[in-house]
C-alpha cells in the first residue's frame, strides 16, 4: 500500500517575522521550514510503515525549486519516495487551485484502493486548513479531520479526532485522506545514514507537461486564474494576553484562582 | 570552508537534536545526580549517533570524519557532558577495532557498540602512567589459551557502566616504554574486573569516570586486539580521531559561551545602558567569536584532510586539539567576566560551561603533550 503524504515548506514563524512594506510576509528574509503539522503527517506515515513491511511513503509538495531541500530531509527521515510539483502555470494559485493540482498529481501517480493520504492539518503561514478537505472532495474519497490518533486494521482505519469540545472517534475505509495534528505524534528526527542515502531514493519533478492531461488540470482551474480567493485586506490581529494556567485540581488551587480573581476586581 | 548541503543537513540534525532534547531539566539532573542517563544514552541509540562514524556494515551509519566533529560540536554547545555520550564509540572505542580488529572481533564488538546496544571504553591512563603511556604497568601473561591480565587503571570514561574495555597492558616485560604493550578486548563481567568508586569531578558531571581494576582476569586470547607486543603503536595511529573530537567538545563548548554571551551583554543593564554597548565588553565578544571561527576552520578542514590521508593530519589533528582546548578556556573565563557576579552563580549556564571547558586541555593527551605532539613531528 502507498501512503501519500502532502507537505509545504513554510516561512519559520517561530522567530521574528520579516514584514515586506505593503504588510504581507517577506518569506526571502526567513528561514524554510517543513510545516510542522505536515510532520505529524509524515510521521504518521511512517509509523504505519514501522508496523507493516510494505508500505511505501511517498511526499508530495507542491512549490518552488528549493522545496527539493525538504523533500531530501524527508526522504533522510525515512520516506521511500519524493514528488515536487513545481511549474509556473501553478504559480499563484490559492487553496482552491493548491487542491486541484495536488488532486491531479495523486491521480497522475495512481491512487489504489488501500492507499491513504496523510495532510498537516493547516500550513502556518495561511492557517486555512482547506487544502486537505479540498484534496478529498476532489478525488472523492472520505476524509477525516483533526487526527489525533490512528489505528489500522486491514482497510479500516479508526480515527480518534481532537474537536475544541471534546473527542470524536470515526472508522474510515480506504482510500481515504486524514488531516494530522500535533497531538498526534512525535516526529522522528532524520539520521546520518538517511541524509547520506537520500539521493539514492526516487526523486521526480512533475510540471505542468507532466500534469496537463489529468482531467483536474484546466487553464481556469490552476495558477492565479484558477483561483477564486481575492485578498482583501491583510492585517495582524491584536495581539491577546497570554493566559495563566493553575494545575491541580485541590482545594488550593481554587482558591488560589479565587484569589487572582478577586485581586482583579472580577469577583 | 563551506560546508556540503549533506553535511548542512547533518549539522541541523545534531543542533535540532540537541536543542530539543538536552533539556534544562535533563541537564540539571545530570548534575545533581552525577549518574548516567541510560534513556538519554538510547535515545541516541535510535537515531544511530553512537555509529556516526563507523560503516554501515558494522551497524554504524557511515559518515566522515566531518560527520562526526559536527555532531560533537553541536552537542557540546548545549551540553559538553552529553557529547561525551556518544564520542567513545565513534573514536577510542571503534577506533583500534576498525583499525586492527579481526573480522569476528568487528561482528562481536563493534556492532553491537555502534547500535548503542552496548558500552565500549577506552583504559590506557594508569595511577603511575598518564602522560606517559609507556609506563603501563598492568601486565598480561600467557597461560594456554588465555592471557591473564593484573594491574589498575584509572580516570576511565564510562568504566562503571560498560560493557566492555578495551585494556592496555604489558606483554613483554623484558621491551621499555611504549614497545612490548598489547591491546585487550575485555568483557566487563569477566571474574577479576572491577570498578573503584566514581570520582568527584570538577566538571563534565553525569558520565561518571573510574578506577578499572584487573585481579588475576582470565582474557580469552581471540580477545587479543591488534598484534602482540604492538598494541600501543597500532593505538597511536587511532588516538588522531579522538583528539580531533575533543577538540570540537572544546569548540561547541566555545560557542555555547558565546551565545550566552551575546544574549547577556544585550540584555544586561549596567550605568544606563546594556553592558554590549561598552567596548571592552563588545571587543571581549569579537576576539571570542574570532577565535571560535580560527578553530572551526582548523577542524573541519583537519576533518577532511585526515578522511583523505594527509600524511600531516597527526600533527594536525594535535593542533585542533591544543588550539581549541586553550581556546575553550579562553573563551569560557571571557564568558563568566561577561556575566559578572552571574557568571559564578550555577543557575547560569556559563558557569557549568566553564568547568566543563577545563577537562577539554586535559583529557586524551594535555596541552603539553600535544605541543610534544607538533614538535615531535616539525623536528624530526
Ligand atoms: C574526567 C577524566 C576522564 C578521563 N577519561 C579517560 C579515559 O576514558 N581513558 C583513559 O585512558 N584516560 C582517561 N583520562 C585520563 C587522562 O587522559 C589523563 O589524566 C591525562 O592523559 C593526563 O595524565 P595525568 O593525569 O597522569 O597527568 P600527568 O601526565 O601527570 O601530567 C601532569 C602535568 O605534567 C605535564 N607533563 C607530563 N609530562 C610532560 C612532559 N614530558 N613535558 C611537559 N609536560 C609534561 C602535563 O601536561 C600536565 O600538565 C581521564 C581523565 C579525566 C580527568
Amino acid at each position: 500500500m502507498k501512503c501519500i503524504v502532502c507537505v509545504k515548506q513554510v516561512p519559520d514563524t517561530s522567530g521574528k517575522v520579516a514584514v515586506k512594506p505593503d504588510g504581507t510576509m517577506d518569506r526571502s528574509k526567513m528561514a524554510a521550514i517543513t510545516n510542522p503539522d505536515d510532520l505529524n503527517a509524515v510521521e504518521a506515515a511512517l509509523t504505519l510503515k514501522d508496523h507493516q513491511s510494505d508500505v511505501k511513503v511517498v511526499v508530495v509538495s507542491m512549490g518552488p525549486p528549493p522545496a527539493a531541500r525538504m523533500l531530501r530531509e524527508l526522504l533522510a527521515m525515512g520516506c521511500d519516495e519524493a514528488v515536487l510539483i513545481s511549474g509556473r502555470e501553478f504559480g499563484g494559485s490559492d487553496t482552491f487551485a493548491t487542491s486541484q493540482i495536488l488532486a491531479a498529481a495523486i491521480q497522475h501517480m495512481g491512487l489504489e484502493r488501500d492507499d491513504v493520504i496523510f495532510c498537516g492539518r493547516q500550513a502556518i503561514d495561511g492557517d486555512t486548513a482547506q487544502v486537505g478537505p479540498q484534496i478529498a472532495e476532489k478525488l472523492g474519497i472520505p476524509q477525516v479531520t483533526y487526527a489525533a490518533e490512528i489505528q489500522k486494521t486491514g482497510d479500516t482505519l479508526t480515527v480518534r479526532r481532537m474537536l475544541e469540545d471534546g473527542y470524536m472517534t470515526i472508522q474510515v475505509q480506504t482510500p481515504c485522506l486524514i488531516t494530522c495534528i500535533k497531538e498526534l505524534n512525535t516526529p522522528r528526527y532524520q539520521t546520518v545514514r538517511g541524509i547520506l542515502e537520500c539521493d539514492q531514493k526516487p526523486y521526480q519533478v512533475y510540471d505542468y507537461e507532466t500534469l496537463k492531461d489529468e482531467p483536474l488540470i484546466e487553464p481556469d482551474t490552476i495558477g492565479l486564474k484558477g483561483s477564486p480567493t481575492n485578498v482583501y485586506k491583510s492585517f495582524s490581529p491584536p495581539v491577546k494576553g497570554a493566559g495563566q494556567m493553575l494545575e491541580g485540581s485541590g482545594r488550593e488551587t481554587v482558591d488560589q484562582l479565587f484569589g487572582i480573581l478577586a485581586e482583579k476586581h472580577i469577583i | 570552508m563551506i560546508l556540503s548541503e549533506k553535511h548542512q543537513m547533518m549539522r541541523n540534525l545534531f543542533r535540532q537534536f540537541a536543542e530539543t532534547e538536552f533539556t534544562s531539566e535533563l541537564l540539571d539532573e545530570l548534575e545533581e545526580t552525577g549518574e548516567f542517563n541510560r534513556a538519554m544514552h538510547d535515545k541516541m541509540a535510535q537515531y544511530g549517533f553512537h555509529g556516526v562514524k563507523i560503516p554501515v556494515e558494522y551497524g554504524g551509519q557511515g559518515g566522515d570524519s566531518l560527520a562526526y566533529v559536527l555532531m560533537i560540536e553541536e552537542f557540546a554547545r548545549v551540553s559538553p557532558v552529553l557529547s561525551i555520550y556518544a564520542n567513545t564509540s565513534n573514536s577510542l572505542g571503534s577506533g583500534p577495532l576498525l583499525f586492527c580488529g579481526t573480522e569476528e572481533q568487528k561482528q562481536k564488538y563493534l556492532v553491537p557498540v555502534a547500535k548503542g546496544e552496548k558500552i565500549l571504553v577506552f583504559a590506557l591512563t594508569e595511577p603511575g602512567a598518564g602522560s606517559d603511556a609507556g609506563g603501563t604497568l598492568t601486565t598480561a601473561v600467557e597461560d594456554g589459551d588465555y592471557f591473564v591480565l593484573n594491574g589498575r587503571k584509572t580516570f576511565i570514561s564510562g568504566a562503571p557502566f560498560a560493557d566492555y574495555a578495551v585494556i592496555y597492558a604489558r606483554t613483554d616485560p623484558s621491551q621499555k616504554g611504549s614497545k612490548g604493550i598489547s591491546m585487550f578486548l575485555v568483557d566487563m563481567k569477566l571474574p577479576g574486573v572491577s570498578c573503584g568508586k566514581p570520582e568527584h569531578k570538577m566538571g563534565i558531571i553525569g558520565y561518571p569516570t573510574s578506577d578499572i581494576i584487573l585481579e588475576d582476569v582470565r582474557v580469552h586470547k581471540s580477545d587479543l586486539l591488534g598484534p602482540l607486543h604492538k598494541g600501543f603503536a597500532t593505538a597511536m595511529k587511532t588516538l588522531d580521531g579522538g583528539r580531533l573530537g575533543m577538540a570540537a567538545q572544546a569548540l561547541g563548548i566555545a560557542q555555547g559561551c558565546l551565545d550566552e554571551s551575546i544574549r547577556y551583554a544585550k540584555e544586561r543593564k549596567q550605568f544606563g545602558k546594556p553592558i554590549a554597548k561598552f567596548q571592552a565588553i563588545s571587543f571581549m565578544i569579537a576576539d571570542m567569536a574570532t577565535e571560535i571561527e580560527a578553530a572551526r576552520q582548523l577542524i573541519y578542514s583537519t576533518a577532511v584532510r585526515k578522511d583523505a590521508g594527509d600524511p600531516e593530519s597527526s600533527k594536525l589533528c594535535a593542533m585542533c586539539k591544543l588550539f581549541a582546548a586553550e581556546m575553550g578556556n579562553r573563551v569560557a573565563y571571557k564568558a563568566v567576566q561577561i556575566h559578572g557576579g552571574y557568571g559564578y552563580i550555577k543557575e547560569y549556564k556559563v558557569e557549568r560551561f566553564y568547568r566543563d571547558a577545563r577537562i577539554t586541555s586535559i583529557y586524551e593527551g594535555t596541552s603539553q603533550v600535544q605541543q610534544m605532539v607538533i614538535s615531535g613531528n616539525l623536528l624530526k
